[in-house]
């Protein structure tokens, strides 16, 4: 662990200070249920611009039910009511005028399974700019999302080949190509490795720390590791029982992530990151 | 020491037999339904073959067995075909759509239109045909036409489609609908982009499965009006007949040489079921997607 902990301490001095972080997200008091069942509570936090945030604990705490809150994803699931704000950029996610589509424009998803459409892999990145009317310059559009996800020049030659021919490391890559070609502000990533073998991974990883000068990232992934490799701000959740037996996330610190890793202010946290539990 | 091998020798001989006897039993079932399928195709066959010519297909009906022929028949089977598919794919295609995309599980209506799919698809044929009788030609005043006789085989084999089509349109797995929706694509978009082009190979798969299942069937045609002597090309708004129920007319007259003329046409009907059949299977496993 210890030359990780040399890497965090060199991030962490390596972070803007707080009065120049600009908050992209400023999240007050949510929760989420599911038909009435509480599935994640109060969680507050700030997610700051340019930077990749990571959301990490025990399995059933959460963290997906919160990242998908983001992009309105939780309005796809029958009976899923989100309480609380989101402001984004000051304005209230979950505002009554808020369209969906409109904010997922602006804020993608790449999902733990790559899930590339059964189409060619022009097509796949084409599909975003085509159905919000950015047809135009589609194979520029095209290949500079490629190049960004770090696919293009494995990919050029055989742009209409079917996308499913692609290895999973490549399909997930496409599958951020993908997002990226309708120019988002936000990505979001749930456990976007977690399918992939270890040198996918690594990739992926250094696709993270390239993408973020020009996009925010919120990442969630329950390898601590990765965390402690990728991401700036960490933040740790955990599990709690509520009077019927429930299980509940909550947050529980919120951190840059060499304070999470080195000097937690929770024992829980302490306990998680150090494999006490997890 | 030595007891081990000994007991790999002769384990289990009673499971064993009864495996035997198990797949003797599944022999004999596959062989009753193939020899009887099978006898009734040769003789069909042998009755028939020498008079497949073009007499039979370009020839009107007529009570002289030998310039008699099915074109009448044959044109209007073809054209219900076409009228069956243009009205249920649509309709088909468009009711899976409301049912797997768009309606909520959970509203009586739904659930009620859910359960009354299942059944329409085991109503007898013949109640379709007087269904049609009273709606079709006398309630709407269509009269005895080809075009009744379409709309009524429609609403016969529409379960079917709409049944096919929901499974195909299931089998588009969950993970590319939210990769749509999290690029920014409405609902319409989702579905008009991504799950219906998916889907196509199972809805053309149930389509043709079901216009095959239509172009055999006489009862309902019967009850609507397909006249069994028609001696003129049909058209869409005119009398007609069609193929099962020519069939049906020389089956029955006196004459034995009208008994060989029916196995002619039945001939022809099967080969146009069995091309359409095997056509759908090509389909199927052509464009199979696994997920």
């Amino acid at each position: 662990m210890s030359n990780v902990t040399v890497n965090l301490a060199e991030r962490e001095q390596q972070l803007p200070p707080k009065e120049f972080r600009e908050v992209v997200f400023d999240v007050k008091d949510l929760g989420v249920s599911y038909s009435g069942a509480k599935a994640l509570e109060s969680v507050s936090l700030e997610v700051y611009r340019n930077f990749v945030t990571a959301f990490i604990g025990p399995s059933g705490c959460g963290k997906s039910t919160f990242i998908r809150c983001f992009n309105h994803m939780n309005d796809l699931i029958p009976g899923a009511v989100v309480e609380g704000t989101i402001l984004y950029h000051g304005e209230n996610l979950y505002g009554s005028h808020v369209d969906p589509v409109e904010v997922r424009k602006r804020i993608g998803m790449v999902f733990q399974k790559p899930n590339p459409f059964p189409k060619s892999i022009y097509d796949n990145v084409a599909f975003g700019p085509r159905v919000l009317g950015m047809d135009d310059s589609l194979d520029d559009r095209v290949e500079k999302a490629l190049q960004q996800a770090a696919l293009w020049d494995e990919v050029k030659d055989r742009l209409k080949a079917g996308a499913l021919s692609l290895s999973g490391g490549q399909q997930q890559r496409l599958c951020i190509a993908r997002c990226l070609a309708v120019e988002p502000e936000v990505l979001l990533m749930d456990e976007p490795a977690s399918a992939l073998d270890p040198i996918a991974t690594t990739r992926i990883e250094d696709l993270m720390h390239e993408l973020k000068r020009d996009y925010t990232i919120i990442v969630v992934t329950h390898n601590m590791q990765q965390a402690a490799r990728v991401a700036d701000m960490t933040a740790f959740f955990t599990v709690n029982r509520g009077e019927e037996g429930q299980r509940i996330g909550t947050l529980v610190e919120y951190d840059a992530t060499s304070k999470i890793f080195t000097q937690p202010s929770d024992k829980r946290t302490e306990d998680y990151v150090t494999g006490r539990f997890g | 020491m030595n007891a081990v091998p000994g007991r790999l020798g002769h384990g289990a001989q009673r499971s064993k037999w009864a495996g035997r006897v198990f797949l003797g039993f599944l022999w004999l079932s596959l062989a009753v339904g193939f020899v009887t399928l099978g006898a009734l195709l040769v003789q069909v066959f042998a009755q028939g073959y020498k008079w497949v010519d073009a007499v039979l297909f370009f020839e009107p009906p007529s009570t002289d067995p030998l310039i008699a022929g099915a074109e009448p028949a044959i044109l209007a089977t073809i054209f219900l075909g076409l009228l069956l598919l243009a009205f249920t794919v649509p309709l088909g295609v468009g009711t899976a759509i409301y049912l797997e995309e768009y309606a909520n599980r959970e509203r009586w209506y739904n659930r009620l239109l859910e359960v009354n799919i299942q059944n329409l698809a085991a109503v007898p044929s013949i109640v379709y045909g007087i269904l049609g009788l009273a709606f079709l030609v006398r309630g709407l005043g269509l009269g005895r036409v080809l075009l009744a006789g379409a709309m009524i085989l429609t609403l016969l084999v529409l379960p079917t489609v709409i049944i096919a089509a929901r499974e195909a349109i299931r089998a588009v797995p969950d993970s590319i609908r939210q990769g749509a929706y999290a690029l920014g694509a409405t609902k319409w978009q989702v579905v008009w982009r991504q799950v219906l082009p998916a889907s196509i190979p199972g809805i053309a798969t149930g389509s043709i499965l079901a216009l095959s299942r239509a172009l055999g069937e006489t009862a309902p045609l019967l009850l609507v009006g397909a006249l069994t002597y028609v001696a003129f090309n049909p058209t869409i708004l005119g009398e007609f007949t069609a193929l099962p129920v020519q069939i049906y007319q020389w089956v029955a007259r006196p004459q034995d040489e009208f008994r060989t003329l029916a196995a002619s046409a039945i001939i022809v009907l099967l080969g146009i079921l069995l091309t359409l059949n095997a056509f759908a299977i090509w389909l199927r496993n052509r464009y199979e997607r696994r997920w």
